[in-house]
């Protein structure tokens, strides 16, 4: 079953004929994906790949193709214009793997979906690696190779984080049952819980990594969470433990600011709540393993 | 993105948000020049003398000149232009040292002279995107002038907060009833209500992510005026504002990161010796995690990001090379836009370029890894490969631990 996306999922690719855009929907194709449609303004009646249909508006191409899902992209300029754009047309899913975006932007974009999240409609990102239900269908950019079809879920603020923690588990012969990079922003769509609640209630799913990083208070609220409703062993990692207070690591939303958002503090929530926290991120996998085992 | 006080004040001044009369000037006599006008406007003898800086905490912050101190980041000059240009010749080319600056403090190139203002209060202002509810937030205080963390800390009640939709914008009533609670009187809680709608289409149009004005202030005569400016634009909005190319101050920020900006690559200088190229942002936090846990200490955040060219690389490689502190290198790379062979590519590149003099730890995982570490096999450099992580960051501890 996984979450959020399946083999039925049928997936549009905005910003289809750009550089990036055009190199992952090719990978995306190649793993399996059913790329169904693309969206690029004023390309519309062109084929992608000789196999795809690209259309001018997202509208017309959940019109075409019965497409549930979509997949931005779009520079940042257009980025939340996509998004809604992408919502008005109808798909249940949008995953924005845009980096970049104005945080106003995403203020605006968030209040608009605001009364339809988590209803009829998710938002996973912006800038994140996307969502993947190995052997069935990749949404983003993480290379699909490393994954292997099983019971895991893998939650995550980092890119390429959650690939080492995915790399460490399939190493070990586990697989994972989906993977969701939520994205470093600090507004973004989806977070922790929205997706620790899908993985609660899913059957395939047997156990969890929660992986976050410093900034915002999005770990502290999980972990409270998961104290009062998670019926699933959760192990967890938070990057930025040696991270200096007021810098700003990469991430839009990587920074510890008026002595809030530091890594102990979150380690310290996810502790209480009966986490068990990695002690480096090379051993996300096995503390999890230790106590799925214990 | 910060700007300096000054051109805050002008942002402030095109949104009807009062500031006192002010004239930037980056010498003595400019200052001289900049006193005497305000005097003459203003018919009174007392202007101030700020340091510019884009680290807060001045008002509080001494100069340092080699080894004396000789000025405060703000001075309150009574004696005329004279002593306007005297503050003005002791703070120049003085280092700054605040709260914020560290102990190495921060050179002075620019003052603002401003006119004083017998203030009857002090009060805290901020704007800024409240990532947990996903509003902007507008914070207010009857403590200003105080360091508002320790506000927050101690009396966490005395800081107001409204919530603005961003629907809607902010409301000219819950303008209202935060300079109600703040205590203003009918006339000034009107000012008042100017000044925050003024200030919340600033920071959406101008694409904010902080605004600050501590003191905002009440004269004598009922006026409400921000006496101070500090303002963060969000840099992923650089794209729509090509004016933000003339109000960067270059001289502010630091050379190596501002370097590493313009090649499309996320640096931060850290104390330690190991140095470190990483892709992800999360991954290379976790880096520096994890040679602080083998027991070694971090030169650098380094993030190539995800679709790192191989002259990026190259640039990030020297970047690190050049440090005369960093002792040792840890590449590590989980490739998944990024192609173990490019960053490979670019490793044998910079290291044939530069010549390697300090251990060099190679980690390749993802995309194209089998390319990579072919062409790092066959470069006949002493590159160290590593398994994982783990791996690698021990050996690349171990091998600095035994220079």
């Amino acid at each position: 079953m996984a979450i959020l996306v399946n083999k039925d999922t049928r997936l549009l690719v905005q910003g289809i004929t750009g550089k990036f855009g055009s190199f992952h929907a090719k990978q995306m194709l190649a793993y399996g994906t059913k790329v169904v449609g693309g969206v690029t303004p004023g390309a519309g009646g062109t084929t992608f790949e000789s196999s795809v249909p690209v259309f001018n508006t997202a509208r017309d191409a959940v019109k075409q193709t019965g497409a549930n899902a979509s997949v931005i992209f779009v520079p940042p300029a257009g980025a939340a214009d996509a998004i809604l754009e992408a919502a008005d047309a109808g798909v249940e899913l949008i995953v924005a793997i845009t980096e970049g975006i104005p945080v106003i932007d995403m203020l605006k974009v968030r209040r608009a979906l605001e009364h339809r999240l988590n209803k009829d409609l998710r938002l996973i990102g912006p800038n994140c690696p996307g969502v993947i239900t190995p052997g069935a269908c990749k949404i983003g950019i993480m290379p699909g190779h490393i994954h292997k079809v099983g019971n895991i879920g893998v939650v995550s603020r980092s890119g390429t984080l959650t690939y080492e923690a995915v790399g460490q588990l399939s190493a070990l012969g586990i697989g994972q049952s989906t993977c969701v990079g939520i994205g470093g922003d600090p507004v973004n769509g989806t977070d922790f819980i929205d997706v620790l609640t899908l993985f609660n209630d899913d059957p395939d799913t047997h156990g969890v990594i929660m992986i976050g990083e410093i900034g915002g208070g999005a770990e502290e609220r999980a972990a409270e969470w998961i104290k009062a409703n998670m019926k699933k062993p959760v192990a967890g990692f938070i990057a930025g433990t040696t991270a200096p207070p007021g810098k700003r690591m990469g991430h839009a939303g990587a920074v510890i600011s008026g002595g809030k958002g530091k890594a102990s503090d979150k380690i310290a929530a996810m502790e209480s709540a009966g986490i068990r926290v990695a002690p480096t991120p090379a051993q996300m996998a096995e503390t999890l393993v230790a106590m799925m085992k214990g | 993105m910060k700007i300096h006080e000054y051109q805050g004040k002008e942002i402030f001044k095109r949104y009807g948000v009062p500031v006192p009369r002010g004239i930037a000037a980056s010498t003595p006599e400019a200052a001289f020049a900049a006193a005497e006008t305000l005097i003459t406007e203003t018919g009174s003898k007392v202007v101030v003398v700020k340091a510019q800086i884009h680290a807060g905490g001045r008002g509080k912050g001494k100069v340092h000149k080699g080894e004396n101190v000789v000025a405060r980041g703000v001075e309150v000059v009574k004696g005329g232009a004279e002593a306007a240009r005297d503050a003005a010749w002791r703070i120049l080319g003085g280092k700054l040292v605040t709260i914020q600056t560290g102990e190495d403090g921060q050179v002075v190139r620019t003052v603002y002279v401003e006119q004083g203002l017998a203030i009857a209060r002090e009060l805290y202002l901020s704007m800024l995107v409240d990532r947990d509810s996903r509003r902007v937030v507008v914070m207010a205080s009857v403590e200003g002038g105080m360091d508002i963390e320790h506000v927050a800390e101690h009396t966490p009640e005395k800081i107001l907060k409204v919530w603005v939709d961003p629907a809607v914008g902010l409301m000219p009533y819950e303008a209202r009833k935060l300079g109600f609670d703040l205590g203003f009187s009918k006339d000034q809680v009107g000012r008042f209500t100017k000044v925050l709608a003024g200030l919340y289409e600033l920071f959406i149009k101008e694409d904010c992510s902080l605004l600050e004005i501590n003191p905002l202030i009440t004269t004598e005569s009922g006026d409400v005026i921000a006496l101070d400016s500090k303002i963060n634009f969000d840099d992923n909005a650089e794209f729509r504002h090509k004016e933000w190319d003339v109000l960067r101050d270059r001289g502010e920020e630091d050379p190596t990161e501002l370097e590493a900006k313009d090649a499309g690559l996320s640096y931060v200088s850290l104390d330690g010796n190991i140095g470190c190229l990483v892709n992800g942002a999360g991954l290379a936090m976790a880096t520096m995690d994890i040679i602080a846990h083998c027991g070694g200490t971090p030169a650098n955040f380094l993030d190539v990001g995800g679709g790192a060219t191989e002259e990026a690389v190259t640039k990030a490689f020297e970047m690190i090379l050049r440090s005369p502190k960093v002792k040792g290198i840890f590449v590590n790379i989980f490739g998944g836009i990024m192609k173990c062979d490019v960053i490979a590519q670019g490793v044998i590149n910079a290291t044939r370029k530069l010549g390697l003099t300090v251990p060099l730890v190679v980690r390749l995982e993802g995309t194209n890894v089998e390319e990579g570490r072919k062409l790092l096999a066959e470069s006949g450099l002493a590159i160290t490969a590593a398994s994982s992580m783990l791996d690698g960051a021990q050996k690349i501890c171990a091998l600095v631990a035994a220079k």
